[in-house]
């Protein structure tokens, strides 16, 4: 168990910046996500905190010790891959027992934790068993048996459920949740699939281009994005996000859109004319006939206990409603739209960041949730 | 008259039954997505249908024909991969014409090939691409140029195995919209396969739900959630998926439940159960609260039920603290019943 410290840390390959100046601490036994595109620098970061990659410049700290130029082999770090490379000709159980068996463990050793950890992992049927045999699910098992079977200082996980197909991954997140539940280790993990992160991180740090853009826990980030690029990325579908050109004064509860009046959070800033965004996430979204942001319905979507509604507005941005499937809604509909004034973000379009409004003081009021 | 038929196929590799006596009819229109999780026959039947496999029994009707035993190329259907095949050494104008100027098919002037061309790009929003090299595109650009190859040609039945499953979820949702609107305009007969549950009900005009080869259930989306002929057909779809519990755990309490007689277990979804401040309410099961979570704009809680069986209810609209280990009640609406071998009985 440990706390993983990164200063300032910097990776260029040639003329390219992988990652930028990136400072945060992952907190004894927390599962962290690292969550962003392709191309944003998770990986390199990741690979950087297990000693896969060297940092051009900056600091990593494991525990206490300073551990930018240890090898990987010195970190007390596993590292479980998204192509789980398991031995073939090795049973489960011996492909599990290898990392110990490689240290010189004593035999009665490996057993023990071998088979703690094929009980944790609810695989103990399987320990004999060829691996060739095994379905995609058991065979991530076993290489998390490998992984946890070692008892490291921390986890780094890169996209280990991304192989998998998608029902399937909805059910690993749930388990590897659990997992950590149990384990409590330090974890970093590593995605690019919001929902993943969303669903197991006690923190996502968000990545763009290189650059942490955000930091916090998951329903944070969703309910307050500080940026476009947050706002778009986390949630789908994603927010909409309807232009407008304004100047705005602290205090000010309205905006115009078009022809209309739209109530929104409080400012608690000047902002001098400029091009603006109105983000709305989809269910935040109604369907209101009086209204004036007039519409026209270009498809439904059905999920069961919703539907997703694309419209296109005349304002001339396309905006989709996540709505109540008793809600009638056709192709080619003529329609109304009205937004959830409190649940309203507004952001400067120039640089992507997000305005500060009453929504952003409610930051700090206590969440209603946590895992665990 | 229906453009595809699938009559009473069978399909075996070895020991394992791939396809067992499968039917099923598309017409002008359909957008028929077949769902399962991977092995449960949908690439296979796809396959069957374009000729790349050969039923061992039943027949493959195409365009009101008999074409079993035709060759793949000589079947009036196009076939869009996952992976997207793009020929590197053409540029996209050129890939989109190369179905068009085949010499298995009827010989079109390049005025013609021109016009479609151009056609098919503007659907696709790709028609700033088209001198580009194919392999300058964005995975993205190259599923649209890989569908347009498809759309080209006007086929009796397009067949699409998992076309968005390797783009990323943003762009997924933007084509799964273009793709249906695509399909309504041209009122193409599709077959579709995806193991994504969010694909299926929002693409299909009928969802054919396979388990280990056997097509189960074949219905509208909505048929599908709210009747489903089975257990397992009830957790293909449904997110936070649907919670199956013996029904002896709703039976503690005084739920008031009319349980059939013959049924095993209960089928709950998170909507369908409403919480309550008192655990011993007339209507309602008593539970104990594992946990909370938040998802976005889902608001779930896992309650115990007696016996240690987890069912998730939405917790939307309740405003009390929901502290883990309080005792609450839980109001269990429209449950589905299903009897031990897992299919649905009828509410008595």
């Amino acid at each position: 168990m440990a706390e993983i410290r990164v200063e300032q840390l910097h990776k260029a390959f040639a003329a390219f910046t992988a990652v930028r100046e990136s400072t945060f601490t992952v907190r004894n036994g927390e599962f962290f996500c690292l969550l962003g595109p392709s191309g944003c620098g998770k990986t390199t970061t990741l690979r950087m905190i297990a000693g896969l990659e060297l940092p051009t410049s900056g600091r990593i700290f494991l525990g206490n010790e300073d551990v930018t130029f240890k090898r990987a082999s010195a970190r007390d770090i596993a590292f479980v891959f998204q192509l789980f490379a398991l031995y073939p000709h090795m049973n489960v159980r011996k492909n599990i027992a290898f990392p110990l068996v490689s240290q010189g463990m004593p035999r009665t050793e490996i057993d023990q934790r071998v088979e703690e950890a094929a009980r944790i992992l609810r695989i103990t049927p399987l320990l004999n068993k060829p691996v060739s045999g095994l379905s995609s699910g058991d065979r991530q098992r076993v290489a998390l048996g490998r992984a946890i079977v070692r008892k490291p200082l921390a986890f780094m996980m890169d996209e280990p459920l991304g192989a998998l197909d998608s029902e399937f991954r909805e059910l690993m997140c749930q388990e590897l949740r659990g997992l950590h539940d149990r384990l409590g280790a330090t974890t970093v993990y590593v995605t690019h699939d919001q929902r993943e992160a969303m669903a197991m991180a006690d923190t996502i740090a968000v990545m763009n281009q290189g650059v942490v853009e955000q930091l916090g826990p998951p329903q944070q980030v969703y309910e307050h994005p500080v940026s476009v690029f947050v706002a778009d990325f986390i949630g789908s579908p994603s927010m909409n996000f309807l232009p407008f050109e304004a100047g705005l004064a602290t205090d000010a509860r309205q905006i115009m859109l078009g022809d209309t009046h739209v109530d929104v959070p409080a400012l608690r800033e000047d902002v001098s004319p400029r091009p603006l965004l109105l983000g709305v996430r989809p269910e935040h979204v109604r369907f209101a006939d009086a209204s004036s942001i007039r519409a026209e319905v270009l498809g439904t979507e059905y999920l069961g206990t919703s539907q997703i509604v694309t419209c296109h507005t005349a304002l001339g941005a396309t905006l989709r409603a996540k709505l109540p499937v008793e809600v009638p809604a056709q192709r080619g509909d003529q329609v109304g739209l009205a937004f959830d004034a409190h649940a309203l973000l507004l952001f400067d379009r120039a640089t992507g960041r997000a305005l500060h409004t009453a929504r952003s003081e409610a930051r700090t009021a206590p969440g209603a949730a946590h895992h665990g | 008259m229906a453009d595809l038929a699938l009559r009473r196929i069978g399909k075996r590799f070895g020991n394992v039954q791939a396809i067992d006596d499968l039917s099923i009819e598309a017409a002008s229109g359909d957008f028929i997505v077949l769902l399962g999780p991977s092995g449960a026959g949908k690439t296979t039947t796809l396959r069957l249908v374009a000729g790349l496999e050969t039923p061992d029994s039943g027949s493959v009707h195409i365009g009101g024909q008999d074409m079993t035993a035709t060759a793949p190329a000589l079947r009036d259907v196009t076939f869009v991969f996952q992976q997207y095949s793009l020929y590197p050494h053409l540029n996209v104008f050129d890939n989109l014409a190369f179905p068009l100027r085949s010499p298995l098919r009827k010989k079109l002037g390049e005025d013609e090939i021109r016009r479609t061309v151009h056609e098919v790009a503007t659907m696709l929003r790709i028609e700033d691409k088209l001198q580009s090299p194919a392999t300058r595109l964005s995975g993205g650009q190259m599923q649209r140029v890989a569908i347009g190859r498809a759309l080209v040609r006007k086929p009796a039945v397009y067949l699409m195995d998992e076309p968005l499953s390797s783009l990323d979820a943003k762009l997924r949702n933007d084509l799964r919209l273009e793709l249906k609107r695509i399909q309504q305009d041209l009122g193409a007969t599709m077959l579709y396969v995806t193991h994504d549950q969010i694909e299926a009900m929002t693409l299909a005009t009928r969802i054919g739900v396979l388990d280990q080869g056997v097509l189960v259930q074949v219905g509208t989306p909505r048929q599908v959630y709210d009747e489903p002929v089975s257990a397992y057909v009830a957790s293909r779809l449904g997110s936070p998926r649907i919670s199956l519990v013996p029904v002896a755990a709703l039976a503690a309490g005084s739920s008031g439940l009319r349980i059939p007689h013959s049924a095993a277990q209960a089928g709950v979804r998170a909507e369908h159960a409403r919480l309550s401040r008192e655990p011993r309410r007339s209507g309602c099961v008593a539970a104990r609260i594992k946990r909370a979570e938040q998802l976005s704009d889902q608001h779930l809680v896992h309650l115990q039920l007696t016996g240690d069986h987890e069912l998730v209810a939405d917790a939307r609209g309740y405003t009390d603290a929901l502290e883990p280990g309080t005792e609450i009640g839980v109001e269990v609406m429209r449950p589905l019943w299903f009897d031990a071998a897992g299919q649905r009985i009828a509410s008595v």
